[in-house]
């Protein structure tokens, strides 16, 4: 997988992530990344390998394993001036802490009247493709774009793994940062011209007149694959990288779609209650009129993701399901 | 509010009446809002405090105006104690747009940053990994701030509990548990519910100073947060007090009380508070009747002004409903 754009540097998104951790922790001195095995280990996908040494245990702090109570402390030290980030090994431990995020981080602006905000950033891995069976694979960040209160966004490139967490770290609110475990070992250039990133809009990957496919995260690279197909096959396809999956940003899915005239959704997540449902009940709000097709999706099965490499690849968004999904919609 | 650092109870007329005058004015006016909770002036839940109020009393007097403050839905003795004012307090109750949250929390979510009182929480337990944070932060900027953090028996059982003793004790963070152990967790006895009653010996299992106090002597709680704040203001790390204590009245408004009997409620009522310091006092001489009544005469137009206050105050207007949930932008 490669996450080439022209250009700038060529770096791995496991790197990008750490450069942008350097960073900030060398520009404010109110940052300090906390987590599990953040700092003598180096992260569970050495992330943060080497930074303990560069910046110290204070500010590369390695916790117990109490994902509620060290993101409950990344709140209380959000809100006493600090700027933390957080890191969560993966999303399937933050239900853990879905109480800290959800009934303390998400409402306290709200229910103190708007005198307290929480100036934190919580990263996670998600997603599947490890072979790491049903409680260490799923892409539960759409759980979290439902909360009112709370930014989520999906780095998908190394671009925007590089330089979203600064746009992050400047946010008065929570932040929470989804990086899908398979990018980590992907290559790309850094776009030059990328500094500073804003973290509202959506950004469309590749131009295209026939259809709409839009997704994020890990199913971006499957689905521009699928998008290189179906130009193969005379169909153009648009690709957006939703980036942001809370706000969602309405008006670059629908300017899109009302010019293509029909939508696939591409998510990791299950079906059932996915983003990709929320996606599609706003292009029919949105876009009813313009629309030539009913909406597609392509989601995870409603199944654990399962051990067996070939029935973890079953379950998962493809790119012969992108390419049949996109198909039928077009007609052809 | 005490400026003292003096880990000492000096029993002076007037620091004898201030503590009985603030346990009545949080005795008052949880009375006035059991009225206006009748009238339905206030809904939704309200859980009264009364019969514990010398431990929100008694342990404010050791804080500093810059230490911080964790409390949960019980906390409008809290609130009173540290020095919000009532009519603020009392216009949350009804929800009006003066009320120290905008009327947005109510009797459960109580904030003011003016006095860092962060909350009002209302997970049970859900507040102390929020102390474990403001104390990190604290110590991160080397500010001499103590957090105190007020929780029940009941937050005991859940894991968030354990997961912040052990960090504020692995981290020796400067915070002050204040444990108010008033033998029911809702309608389920201590004893129905943990397999060690001794409360503060849990916290003493994670290597912290940790006591049992009678929670219905203001002078024991004060004269023990006095010694805690100190040694945590020097640099000890974590105490734990464990104060025992009891509500007079029902859990909340919706409590018919199945679970105790008349006779140990009237046994505890006996142990009142306001009542044990009055009968001392004037045995003592410390306050005269005169003492008394114009205490009561203060208190009450104090209650009436900030019943005035609150039921003059507009209701936010319909307009503002999402205007907390995010930090606005702040104009570049």
């Amino acid at each position: 997988m490669s996450g080439t754009s022209a250009g700038g540097a060529e770096i791995t998104y496991r790197d990008a992530v750490r450069e942008a951790l350097r960073e900030v922790l060398q520009q404010d001195p109110r940052t300090f990344l906390m987590g599990e095995d953040v700092g003598r280990y180096g992260g569970c996908y050495a992330v943060s390998k080497g930074l303990l040494d560069e910046f110290g245990p204070e500010r590369i702090r390695d916790t117990p394993l109490s994902e509620a109570g060290f993101v409950g402390a990344g709140i209380g030290a959000a809100l006493g001036g600090m700027r933390p980030i957080v890191e969560v090994m993966t999303v399937n431990f933050s239900m853990l802490c879905l109480d800290q995020i959800l009934n303390t981080a998400a409402t306290i602006r709200h229910m103190s009247g708007g005198q307290f905000s929480v100036p934190l950033v919580i990263r996670m891995a998600t997603g599947a493709g490890r072979q790491l069976a049903a409680q260490h694979s799923h892409s539960l960040e759409n759980w979290y774009a439902h909360i009112p209160g709370i930014r989520v966004v999906a780095p998908a490139t190394v671009t925007d793994a590089r330089f979203m967490l600064r746009t992050a770290l400047l946010d008065p609110d929570p932040v929470l940062i989804f990086e899908h475990v398979m990018l980590y070992n992907m290559t790309g250039s850094l776009d030059p011209a990328a500094d500073p990133v804003d973290i509202d809009r959506a950004a469309v990957r590749r131009p295209g007149r026939d259809v709409t496919l839009i997704t994020y995260g890990g199913s971006l690279w499957k689905t521009l694959v699928a998008a290189t197909e179906l130009a193969g096959q005379g169909i153009e396809a648009e690709v957006i990288d939703l980036r942001s999956l809370r706000p969602l940003d309405d008006a670059t899915i629908t300017a899109s779609v009302r010019r293509t005239r029909r939508a696939v959704i591409v998510d990791e997540g299950w079906r059932s209650g996915s983003l990709a449902a929320e996606i599609s009940a706003r292009i029919v709000e949105q876009c009813f009129w313009s629309l030539d097709a009913p909406v597609g999706r392509v989601c995870s099965a409603e199944v654990p993701i399962p051990y067996p490499k070939h029935l973890e690849d079953a379950a998962l968004p493809q790119t012969p399901a992108i390419v049949a999904a996109a198909r039928s919609v077009v007609g052809r | 509010m005490s400026e003292t650092s003096d880990p000492k109870v000096h029993l002076t007329r007037s620091h004898v009446r201030a503590l009985y005058q603030e346990m009545l004015r949080i005795r008052r006016f949880e009375e006035k809002c059991a009225e206006l909770y009748t009238q339905e002036k206030i809904r939704g839940f309200l859980h009264l405090y009364i019969g514990e109020e010398a431990i929100a009393v008694g342990v404010m007097q050791a804080l500093q105006p810059l230490d911080a403050v964790v409390a949960t839905y019980r906390e409008h003795g809290h609130a009173l104690a540290r020095g919000i004012e009532m009519g603020r307090v009392m216009a949350e109750m009804l929800g009006r747009q003066d009320g120290c949250s905008r009327g947005h929390g109510g009797s459960m979510h109580i904030f003011d940053a003016a006095t860092r009182f962060y909350g009002g929480n209302a997970i049970v337990g859900g507040g102390l990994p929020l102390a474990v944070g403001l104390a990190l932060a604290d110590r991160m900027q080397g500010r001499p701030q103590v957090t105190v953090c007020f929780f029940g028996e009941g937050a005991v059982a859940e894991g968030e509990f354990h997961e912040s003793m052990n960090l504020a004790a692995l981290w020796q963070l400067p915070v002050l548990f204040v444990c108010e152990n008033n033998l029911y967790a809702m309608g389920t006895a201590l004893a129905i519910s943990e397999s060690e009653t001794d409360i503060h010996r849990k916290a003493e299992s994670y290597r912290m100073p940790a006591a049992a106090v009678d929670g219905m002597d203001v002078v024991a709680v004060e004269t023990a947060a006095r010694r805690a704040v100190e040694a945590i203001r020097g640099g000890a790390g974590p105490v734990f007090l464990e104060c025992r204590t009891y509500r007079f009245r029902a859990h909340s408004m919706f409590d018919a009380q199945l679970y105790r009997s008349k006779d140990e409620i009237e046994a505890w009522k006996a142990k009142c508070p306001i009542e044990h310091l009055r009968a001392w006092a004037l045995q003592a001489g410390s306050l005269h009747a005169e003492d008394l009544t114009a205490v009561e005469a203060d208190v009450l137009a104090e209650l009436d002004a900030a019943v005035a206050f609150a039921e003059a105050s507009p209701w936010e207007p319909v307009e503002r409903l999402l205007a907390d949930v995010m930090t606005p932008e702040a104009p570049s």
